[in-house]
């Protein structure tokens, strides 16, 4: 007892106080900044091992981007990855950022449609599926609600059943053998309810997009209320992202 | 000879693995690890040679830090003896050529599919089929847990045979998570591309499989890591040994429903992985790990920076520890929950941390040493009980362990420089064999060269490919209540497994 009060005095209290204006350590590379400077433009484009950059204009797609830092090492005076980590969106042509424009990234809030936040603004229930996801992203989302990030604090949680959820949050690439589990588990959740696809693999299948191991028909079904990129996804990046959609 | 014998991360032609007639590989992989725990298979696999299937056989010997390599050529359509129905550690090999290339093995004691993969000899098998065993009685229900499962985590299905709340038989299937790993390997050519597949094997051991992928690519091309970057890699790994068994420590206490040591071992991991963000800009350290580069050079200000947040994080974690294991309510919960015997550990080929907390010491960075551990001497932490206790106790113990070993690395590496030779080609019709001892255990990577120095074949194996059977071992005869925490104290990798 004498011990675990010594513990809880010696870590203090460890939450962040507000979410929206924390500072991310080190070299976090979030959104990124395209300058108007000439480059190789061919070498940029054939740099990406995923295909997210093209050329005339310079665009980099932060739904295809696996956020390796490859193209800002080699062309440091045209992109420059910032440590903005507010990069959730609900329009996917949003997520492509152009050369010259250096704008933070918003939800559109003519695109959210007014059910979400008339019934969810105090309360989000989601149902986390896994589909082909390599557990980096999982991570990030269980990290979401330790006591640091919190998220709970804002009536947003991840519940076992889908019976109980407003919504699902996808991760990985959704692999043919998960196809099904994902229809069932969507078809569960009772209406209205929410798709957030969370990281790089599930908004664009990532490294995955070309293999024949994966089946994205269920993201072509249904209107997508939210893209998370990030390769994992950082846990600020998801809270404000999802903050925002409900607010 | 009928083998051929190489060191961890060794390039050999694959004309000076001797091809032997099938009974003669039988005999002799058979003869290797009958009776021997010090021998253990890292890899068997097969790949298309013209109309026939060769095969390959990695046997690591970890008393004399050798592998013996031996092959042989089938038919498709051979119906061979079952390595399997004599040695158990085979089953699932046997499975994964089975299900490739349709070879039936005779007398295996169930050849059912392993992962589903999409190249699967036959796509009539889908994985709504899988056949589960049964038994038939009155007394007896099952019940099926997955693919999609409660918490945040990925999918796979688990099927229990219980007597009242007491778990019988638990049946694993796994594939859920297949996305054609290996195969994307040999499509995608381009070294950029195929490092980010490696990265993606398993998200939570990215520094583990990305090493192993580099190994084996800078071997294969007969490139010489710098000692600054062999250390820095080293650093790396230990980090993420001691992140992610801090998290571990976590979700046991969650599993177990104490709350303040799932949150403070929860909160503790976030510097150390923070720490891998202001190195490398991403927290899983996702692009830290190139071959032929240090692109993010380890400096002496990150080496300030790291001692400064072990030193705060080292008497934290050890004052968690200490009231944790002296808690009768926690004890009672970890404690000869989840058995698994030496023998059975044995028997399955089971790897690293969970081979270990059973008494087998199976460790590569002693056995076969690789980047920095040749100068380190690591003595592996091994247990005897092989329950929940002696799991948590092994990464309790690794932890400051990995600790002392990178303050010892730090202290080695004071002067950095950036370090960028492009690795060159890799050696045509070559064989490498790459293993590396991640936080789960065991991972070895195996990569065949063509004539024109093209990847033939690139096989995965990640430690769960064998620790999954350790846990349906594990939860025999327990309650089915105390299968999250048998579960939570392996915490094995589904898209490991499934690649």
């Amino acid at each position: 007892m004498l011990g675990h009060i010594k513990i809880l005095y010696h870590e203090g209290k460890q939450f962040i106080p507000d979410v929206t204006t924390a500072r991310v350590p080190g070299i976090f590379r979030g959104r990124p900044v395209i300058s108007r400077t000439k480059a190789d433009e061919e070498a940029l484009v054939n740099i990406c091992p995923l295909g997210a950059i093209t050329a005339s204009p310079v665009q980099l797609d932060l739904g295809r981007c696996s956020f390796c830092g490859e193209c800002a090492r080699q062309f440091p005076e045209k992109i420059e990855f910032t440590t903005d980590y507010m990069i959730s969106v609900n329009d996917r042509e949003r997520l492509i950022i152009t050369e010259g424009v250096n704008e933070p990234l918003k939800i559109s809030p003519e695109k959210v449609r007014r059910e979400i936040p008339r019934l969810f603004r105090k309360s989000l229930k989601l149902r986390e599926v896994s589909a082909g996801g390599d557990n980096s992203c999982e991570w990030e989302l269980n990290a979401a609600n330790n006591v640091q990030f919190d998220m709970s604090r804002f009536g947003i949680e991840f519940v076992a059943s889908p019976r109980h959820a407003d919504g699902v949050v996808i991760t990985g690439p959704v692999t043919e053998n998960m196809a099904e589990a994902l229809q069932i588990c969507y078809d569960a959740i009772p209406d209205p309810k929410v798709i957030i696809l969370a990281g790089t693999d599930a908004i664009s299948g990532g490294i995955f997009r070309d293999t024949p191991a994966i089946n994205r028909d269920f993201l072509n079904r249904y209107k997508i209320d939210l893209y998370v990129p990030g390769n994992p996804i950082h846990p600020l990046t998801f809270i404000n992202g999802v903050l925002d959609l409900i607010k | 000879m009928k083998y051929t014998t190489i060191v961890n991360n060794q390039t050999i032609p694959v004309s000076q693995i001797p091809e032997i007639p099938y009974d003669a590989f039988f005999e002799l992989n058979a003869g290797f690890v009958t009776d021997a725990p010090e021998l253990h298979c890292v890899n068997y696999f097969g790949y298309p040679a013209g109309s026939k299937v060769k095969l390959i056989c990695c046997m690591a010997d970890d008393l004399h830090h050798v592998i013996h390599v031996s092959s042989c050529q089938v038919h498709p359509t051979d119906q061979l003896p079952s390595l399997a129905s004599q040695l158990f550690c085979f089953e699932k090999f046997e499975r994964e050529i089975h299900e490739n290339f349709g070879i039936q093995f005779t007398g295996h004691p169930w050849l059912k599919p392993l992962r589903y993969a999409h190249n699967r000899k036959d796509p009539g098998q889908t994985i709504a089929n899988y056949p589960f065993y049964s038994i038939h009685s009155e007394e007896l229900h099952e019940v099926g847990v997955g693919p999609i499962h409660a918490g945040v985590i990925e999918p796979g299905h688990f099927r229990f045979i219980c007597n009242g709340e007491q778990i019988l038989h638990l049946e694993i299937q796994l594939g859920y998570q297949h996305r054609g790993i290996e195969s994307l390997f040999l499509s995608k050519t381009r070294l950029s591309e195929r490092v980010q597949i490696a990265e993606s094997i398993a998200g939570d051991n990215v520094v583990a499989h990305t090493l192993a992928f580099a190994a084996a690519w800078e071997s294969l091309c007969g490139y010489k890591p710098s000692p600054m970057l062999e250390s820095a890699r080293t650093v790396a790994l230990e980090l993420e040994r001691i992140a992610i068994h801090t998290g571990d420590l976590s979700a046991a206490c969650a599993d177990i429903a104490y709350q303040i040591g799932s949150a403070v071992f929860g909160r503790l991991r976030t510097p150390v992985i923070n720490f891998m963000q202001e190195w490398c800009g991403n927290r899983l350290a996702k692009g830290l790990i190139r071959p032929g580069t240090d692109q993010y050079p380890f400096t002496p200000e990150l080496a300030q920076r790291l001692a400064e947040v072990l030193l705060r994080f080292e008497p934290e974690f050890i004052e968690m520890n200490t009231e944790l294991f002296k808690m009768p309510s926690a004890l009672s919960r970890f404690e000869r929950t989840g058995t698994v015997s030496l023998a059975n550990t044995t028997a399955i080929g089971s790897v690293g941390l969970a081979a270990r907390a059973s008494g087998l010491s199976r460790d590569i960075r002693s056995s076969h040493p690789y980047a920095g551990y040749h100068t380190l001497k690591h003595e592996p932490i091994v247990k005897r009980h092989g329950d929940v206790y002696s799991r948590l106790q092994v990464r309790k113990q690794e932890v400051p362990q990995s600790i002392g070993y990178v303050r010892e690395l730090l202290k080695s590496m004071e002067t950095s420089q950036t370090v960028a030779t492009p690795p060159g080609t890799p050696a045509p019709g070559s064989l490498v064999v790459s293993l590396v001892e991640g936080w789960r255990g065991e991972i070895c990577h195996c990569a065949v060269t063509d004539a024109g120095g093209e990847l033939l074949i690139y096989k995965v194996k990640d430690p769960s490919f064998h620790n999954w059977m350790a846990l349906a071992m594990a939860v025999r005869n327990n309650e089915i209540s105390d299968f999250p925490i048998c579960n939570k104290s392996f915490n094995l990798s589904y898209c490991g497994h499934d690649l």
